[in-house]
């Protein structure tokens, strides 16, 4: 009986071990982690990351890998919630032993994670757009969205080159629109422009009447409204209603569709800054990315049946940032880090990246065009 | 004077919603003394039904009615799920069923994956109508039109009709009802057929103004279910008004303090009135 057992676990290790052997591949795998906002309010954002990120690492796998090494991309949901995200990344970094993770989508997410990264030396390229995720830098945290620091100082350009001086500020209370709302205290007065009227608006708000009502009594020359579907749309939606003819300015947080589809005609003259993949087949073609975004926009709609958006663009970033490092230095962590914070004049999607110690966004205001919304479309302004 | 105007109107806009949702909590806890925390769901689940099915090209009313009668019937399998413990007569685990119930349906709608809100066309278009210089979307008058028709329906239901009399007498003493021959189960399941159908015509009504997204019913629930304890809760009237009031404190803290503390005011006030009139403002005092 003894024997029979023993005979029968020598045959099962040698079984194991010779599909192991036919089923591995020439060298081991670099492990890439992946945390996106899949479920819950950052899904918009999480859905197209993961697909992008998936699709941009099935392509290497197919052509033979990084220098020989196949790519293993690990991918979590954190479900939009911060605990949920931390407990990804700790697996991630404790029982997947990845070299670097891409991810989360937003800002509040990444907040939650990059002490943890920090402190494991793991590389964390965010897909957020908040700027205290870069600011002050972290060593092993960089970011590919572009920062409303640009956006805000597109929008700027965009009022002083209008004479438009006395300007109320609306924003979602959420992390990205407070941050928005930070940028443009900072900025405004040092522009000469002067912020007349401010208010502020819940995510699951339904009605923004009275603090328009409240702008509309302060006399401003534009408005900008600060915040992510479908807050925005409820705002163009209400401003129409009460009359109020003065220029809308919005943030990059609404360049989709979905806002267009949600605010209807009151979407039509809202003017914002967005990254250039929407209008990609409409830059000039001096812009030097409109190859990279052509081609992205047409590789994204030919496996997912869909349009790329910016989003997925972030991840693009992030995970052609990561494999870049990997194919100078392999997979050690403290590497890939100081090869993607020396990198230069990497053309990616949400712009040219050339980071440094002392800039881990890597992105200027270049980054961004304005956009005005005529009959439902995207016109690229000047 | 005119801002302030301004202020009231956009304040009932939003108090209507609010109160709408208070009528479906009121409905079911009248019938089984149970709070149904998957009321904002049944809300979210109709106003999204007929946010697919028209952006699927169904005509809004086929996609209204089709949306009503699946939300009543998704209704009926919660209050199924109450059978046996409505027998045992523990409330609590009742109500924490319909926690459940809630997390279940949110999460199957979380299935699709457009996560985004959705838009629903007004009924009657979607233009704003302006009152002394002060504006508010038509749809809002659908909505306070639909919550007052459902009062007086439901008032009558319960005061003039047998079966309304029997869901109150089931609610007032189990034992008692039983006695006089009224069918327990069948109460239970009916009165969350009622209050997911009304549920469904809310969030139906109210979605042209909020949009349809998969978590919507969440703050609706929380908001509705303040008005209907403000409002004493099983009293629709005291709901409505207790919605309204609600809408017109978020609005006037907004106005004429500060928009970033919107809730917060209007949820100060709540727990000040609560604190004064802990059976709510409409309730008169409980006997049993």
């Amino acid at each position: 009986m003894k024997s029979k057992i023993i005979a029968f676990v020598v045959l099962a290790v040698f079984v194991a071990a010779f599909s192991c052997y036919a089923a591995a591949p020439a060298k081991k795998p670099y492990k890439i982690g992946a945390v996106f906002d899949i479920t819950g309010p950052g899904a918009p954002l999480g859905t197209p990351e993961r697909d992008t990120a998936q699709m941009v690492v099935n392509q290497i796998n197919k052509k033979g890998g990084i220098n020989g090494h196949p790519i293993k991309l690990i991918i979590y949901d954190n479900a939009s919630d911060e605990t949920k995200c931390a407990l990804a990344v700790k697996k991630l970094i404790d029982s997947d032993h990845v070299s670097a993770i891409i991810g989360p989508s937003s800002t509040g997410t990444t907040l939650a994670v990059v002490p943890i990264c920090e402190k494991n030396k793991i590389p964390l390229i965010s897909c957020a757009a908040g700027v205290k995720i870069t600011q002050p830098v972290k060593p092993y945290v960089f970011k590919t969205a572009q920062s409303d620091i640009h956006a805000i100082a597109k929008v700027i350009d965009y009022l002083r080159s209008r004479g438009l001086k006395r300007v109320a500020f609306i924003n979602d209370s959420n992390a990205f629109g407070t941050s928005g709302r930070d940028q443009m205290r900072l900025q405004a007065p040092k522009a000469g422009i002067k912020i007349v009227a401010e208010e502020s608006f819940d995510s699951k708000d339904t009605d923004m009447t009275t603090q328009l009502t409240r702008i509309k009594a302060a006399n401003p020359q534009a408005i900008v409204c600060w915040g992510t579907n479908p807050g925005p749309a409820i705002v163009a939606r209400n401003k129409k209603a009460l009359g109020i003819k003065v220029p809308l300015l919005m943030s990059h947080g609404i360049s989709n569709r979905k806002f267009i589809e949600l605010a209807g005609n009151a979407a039509e003259g809202v003017i914002f800054p967005s990254g250039k993949i929407i209008v990609a087949s409409s830059i000039p073609d001096s812009d030097p990315q409109k190859k990279q975004l052509l081609a992205y926009a047409a590789q994204f709609k030919s496996v997912y049946g869909r349009e790329a958006d910016h989003f997925g663009g972030h991840a693009w970033d992030a995970i052609q940032l990561v494999l870049g490092a990997m194919k100078k230095v392999g997979d050690n962590p403290t590497k890939i880090r100081s090869v993607i914070e020396n990198t230069k004049g990497f053309v990616g999607i949400g712009g040219v990246f050339n980071f440094s110690p002392k800039d881990h966004n890597g992105l200027s205001k270049d980054a961004f065009v304005m956009v005005q919304i005529r009959n439902g479309k995207w016109i690229p302004l000047k | 004077m005119e801002q302030f105007f301004q202020f009231l109107i956009s304040g009932i806009t939003i108090g209507s919603i609010y109160a709408l949702t208070a009528i479906g909590f009121t409905i079911i806890y009248n019938c089984t003394q149970v709070v149904n925390f998957a009321q904002g769901e049944f809300l979210m689940l109709g106003a999204m039904l007929v946010a697919i099915l028209v952006a699927d090209g169904v005509p809004l009313v086929i996609a209204c009615l089709i949306a009503i009668a699946c939300v009543t019937i998704v209704g009926c399998l919660v209050g199924a799920t109450l059978l046996r413990p409505l027998r045992t007569g523990s409330t609590l685990s009742m109500i924490i069923i319909t926690v459940g119930a809630s997390i279940l349906i949110r999460g199957i709608v979380m299935l699709r994956p457009d996560k985004e809100a959705m838009r629903v066309p007004g009924f009657t278009g979607e233009g704003s109508l302006s009152v002394a210089g002060a504006s508010f979307p038509v749809q809002s008058l659908w909505v306070l039109g639909t919550a007052a028709v459902m009062v007086v329906l439901l008032w009558a239901f319960y005061r003039f009709t047998l079966l309304g009399r029997a869901m109150r007498a089931s609610a007032c003493c189990k034992e008692g009802a039983r006695l006089v021959g009224i069918n327990i189960n069948r109460m239970t399941i009916l009165s969350f057929a009622i209050g997911a159908a009304v549920g469904a015509v809310s969030g139906i009504v109210v979605a042209p103004i909020t949009f349809a997204q998969y978590d919507m019913g969440v703050m609706l629930g929380v908001k509705g279910f303040c008005a209907a304890i403000i409002g004493g809760m099983g009293n629709f009237t005291g709901g409505i008004i207790a919605g309204i009031l609600l809408g017109l404190l978020e609005s006037m803290g907004a106005g004429f303090v500060s928009s970033a503390y919107k809730d917060a005011i209007a949820f100060v006030i709540l727990l000040l009135i609560l604190f004064a009139r802990p059976q709510g403002v409409f309730g008169g005092s409980k006997q049993e």
